[in-house]
């Protein structure tokens, strides 16, 4: 009976891991075929060629796209995760009046769905002069994460003991010395966590980035990857469209693994006094 | 070091009014200790000192200069928490050191300063942990060590015993009664509800009650001629007995109080009469109680060798110039 439940407990784990992991194998797999042999059904390697991985870098201006990519999720994580951590600072230990008014308002935004602000913001960026610029990006970006990155934080910020805090402030720190010099050490696990989801959610954003971007100079990923074509226009390059995904998802893992211990720390945190 | 001063001090939260007008004056060199039930505002008194809360009207002086509205970290204080509030990412060292590396000091300066309060403390070897690695008496001592590295003209307590188990929170007692000896000159203010911390470390004790100075004196005289009922049943362990009604009546008052070492079992010329219907014996003492009829039993001390089978009628008899007697408002009538 135990080794049943054991059997089935690793069954089910299996089915989930193949589930969840399969297209990815398959991509890879797809990315190093040539030719016809893209067209047959395998599910084991038949074939080893990296001139898909060649051709993608022929074509376009695929590594400055990934550049992009980077730039703008990079400054997205460090822009929404400056302005959360002091926009928490004050909602989880200043007293005001409507705080609790402003916290559901910040909750609030995030209900509306990219579609919804899509036109109001272009004319927005187009206002401000930073149509086709990665800054275009960079903003619709860190509106969006915001909300999310603040309410994380702010309620990681109030299970900090507030004895911590006030002996700070004995100790005469100003309220900036508070937050890098004490709080930010003990946030490092929510800090982690909020900036890499932030982080993936810039790295895979699509419609944004396909609107407010008109160059290929300008363009991040997802949309280069989109807007690959093949010999002609009735052609689509499968195999340059898996590589181009394989490589654009391999930072995003490496990433994950870097932080993982972390992650899984900032999950938690708070669920338990320390 | 300094003098502290409240003048018709008052603290409120919205409408509800916490501290109600505190006067009191605080000696140089004093250990002044608060202390009161829960709810009684005794912390809050200590943060409104230390700068943590704002006073909503009246005056601070501390030797005389009006500090108000003067940031904690200028009044020249140092507090310890009760649950330790060490900073949890620095080692024992960066802990005590936080305060002076803010305020620009050189490290020669922290150094040397750090490592004497360790010496004092007995936690030099402890300086390069992290306050997760020991224990809840290390932790406080880091606390108290980050208080005196600071060379403040005031140390605030704010229970700082209360998260120790009872051995240690002896040991601690003895050793924060002997800072204040060692230094001599510093005030320290302490808040407990532990009437037993108040009267052995105190010079003088604080009692507060709903937001108001109950009496300010010395542990003896609290003791020995408290100024109301409330006192002199907050003060003294096991608490002091009370008898109403017709008992009081006899000796012309509403409430008659008597402590437990001022009464004695006397058959043969007792004042009251009853049974015994439970006792404690410590060894040393044997604390009897004894049901006359009253609302509570009387609490008797006798001799540890003193042993009597519940429901003995005995016959107990109080020291007649020991007795407490209270009017109608729970103010003493002086005799």
């Amino acid at each position: 009976m135990k080794s049943l439940q054991t059997l089935a407990f690793y069954l089910l784990v299996l089915v989930i891991v193949v589930v969840s992991v399969f297209p990815f194998y398959y991509a890879i797999l797809t990315s190093f075929k040539t030719g016809t042999s893209l067209f047959e059904v395998d599910y084991w390697p038949t074939s080893f060629s990296l001139s898909n991985y060649y051709s993608v870098f022929q074509q376009g201006e695929f590594l400055r796209n990934i550049l992009n990519s980077v730039f703008v999720a990079t400054m997205t994580v460090a822009l929404a995760l400056l302005m959360a951590v002091t926009a928490s600072y004050a909602l989880a230990r200043v007293r005001f009046r409507g705080r609790g008014l402003l916290l559901m308002t910040i909750l609030a935004v995030s209900m509306f769905p990219q579609i919804a602000v899509l036109s109001g913001l272009f004319e927005m960026i187009r206002f401000i002069g930073i149509y086709n610029t990665p800054w275009a990006l960079i903003l619709s970006y860190t509106i969006f994460t915001l909300p999310f990155t603040v309410w994380v934080l702010t309620t990681f910020m109030r299970d900090l003991p507030i004895e911590i805090e006030e002996a700070a402030i004995v100790d005469g720190a100003t309220p900036w010395q508070i937050i890098t010099k004490v709080f930010l050490p003990l946030m490092w696990p929510a800090l982690v966590t909020t900036g890499l989801l932030a982080f993936i959610g810039a790295w895979n954003e699509f419609l944004f980035a396909l609107t407010f971007t008109s160059s290929n100079e300008t363009r991040t990923v997802p949309v280069a990857i989109s807007l690959l074509s093949g010999a002609t226009q009735y052609e689509t390059p499968w195999g340059i469209i898996m590589a181009a995904s394989v490589l654009v998802t391999v930072p995003i893992i490496i990433l994950v693994l870097i932080f993982q211990r972390k992650i899984v720390a900032g999950l938690t945190a708070g669920g338990v006094k320390g | 070091m300094a003098r502290i001063e409240l003048k018709n001090v008052r603290k409120s939260y919205g409408a509800i009014d916490v501290i109600k007008g505190v006067n009191l004056d605080i000696r140089s060199g004093e250990f002044m200790v608060f202390v009161g039930p829960s709810g009684c505002g005794k912390s809050t008194l200590l943060r409104l000192i230390s700068g943590l809360e704002d006073i909503t009207s009246g005056d601070m002086l501390f030797d005389g200069e009006r500090v108000n509205h003067l940031a904690p970290s200028k009044r020249g204080i140092a507090m310890v928490f009760q649950s330790y509030a060490l900073y949890p990412h620095m080692n024992v060292y960066d802990n005590m050191a936080f305060g002076m590396k803010l305020a620009n000091t050189t490290p020669e300066e922290i150094r040397v300063r750090v490592e004497k309060a360790a010496k004092m403390l007995q936690i030099a070897h402890l300086l390069d942990r992290l306050p997760k690695q020991l224990s809840g008496g290390q932790r406080q001592r880091v606390a108290i060590g980050r208080a005196i590295v600071r060379d403040p003209r005031v140390f605030l307590f704010d229970e700082p015993l209360s998260n120790l188990d009872a051995a240690l929170r002896v040991q601690t007692r003895l050793e924060i009664a002997k800072l204040h000896h060692d230094m001599n000159k510093a005030t320290m203010i302490y808040v407990t509800h532990d009437q037993v911390e108040a009267m052995t470390l105190a010079d003088r004790i604080c009692v507060l009650r709903d937001g108001l100075v109950e009496q300010v004196g010395t542990p003896a005289e609290l003791y020995e001629s408290p100024n109301s009922v409330f006192v002199a049943g907050f003060i003294g362990s096991p608490k002091m007995n009370f008898l109403t009604g017709k008992f009081a009546e006899q000796y012309n008052c509403t409430t008659l109080g008597i402590r437990s070492e001022h009464l004695s079992i006397d058959n043969t010329n007792p004042v009251w009469q009853g049974e015994v219907v439970h006792y404690e014996n410590l060894g040393s003492d044997n604390y009897i109680f004894v049901d006359i009829g009253s609302e509570e039993p009387m609490i008797v001390r006798e001799d540890g060798t003193v042993t009597l089978e519940l429901g003995t009628k005995v016959g107990i008899r109080p020291q007649p110039h020991n007795l407490h007697r209270f009017d109608a408002n729970g103010k003493p009538i002086r005799r």
